[in-house]
């Protein structure tokens, strides 16, 4: 499986069991899978959906930089993210990463490392949007 | 040397732009170009200390030259996931 097809955008609803086929490995004993969701609720505001926009291009290199930083200090290569963009709804999911590997302890390590990661370095925003308002997240902190 | 610097989320709505063209010096920096769109886009100018700048799809330092040609954009900051 190549790259690109490994770390992806996309406007669809996410499909976790799709990403998870993208690294089962019969070597693999351990798959864990991060999916993150749109909360109803933030900082005690009424969320009605959120919006996802990205740098597209550079958005993809830093996840599948992300899949690189997990090879080097993990040695592990079957690392998938993909990304949803444009309006989510609550409960839906925003974000789907899956990590397998030989022993679950690893595998558990580089998920929760991808997730703070993607936190930090790809470019994706999301607006919170209420009944009567919206706010880019990050803005404000 | 005539750049253009794409934008996104929070900062394309402020700026009401999705990039803007700014021009800086032969031998411009990162920097120089940061201020050239402060200057340029007023309603950027109380967050673009929060800006992270990109040079070709890399997050960039201050003192980086930029070239004619080069694909710049500044950042608000993240918030995926």
């Amino acid at each position: 499986v190549s790259e690109t097809t490994r770390f992806w955008l996309t406007e669809e609803e996410l499909d976790p069991r799709a990403v998870e086929r993208l690294v089962e490995d019969p070597g693999c004993g351990a798959v864990v899978i991060f999916v993150g969701n749109v909360r109803r609720d933030n900082e005690g505001r009424d969320v009605d959906y959120l919006e996802y926009e990205a740098y597209p291009g550079m958005a993809e290199a830093k996840m599948a930089e992300i899949g690189e930083e997990i090879r080097q200090r993990w040695a592990l290569d079957r690392v998938a993210i993909v990304h949803r963009l444009g309006r989510c709804q609550v409960g839906e999911a925003s974000i789907v990463i899956a990590v397998a590997s030989p022993h679950r302890k690893a595998a558990f390590e580089a998920c929760h490392y991808a997730i703070d990661r993607v936190k930090e370095i790809v470019p994706i925003w999301k607006r919170e949007v209420w009944k009567d308002g919206a706010v880019w997240i990050g803005m404000h902190a | 040397v005539r750049v253009s610097v794409r934008l996104f989320a929070a900062f394309r709505e402020r700026a009401g732009a999705s990039s803007i063209e700014v021009d800086v010096g032969p031998s411009a920096t990162v920097a120089d170009v940061v201020a050239a769109v402060a200057e340029r886009a007023p309603a950027l100018r109380d967050v673009i200390a929060a800006a992270r700048p990109v040079v070709n799809r890399e997050f960039a330092a201050p003192g980086q030259p930029v070239a004619a040609g080069d694909e710049l954009a500044l950042l608000p900051p993240v918030s995926g996931g």
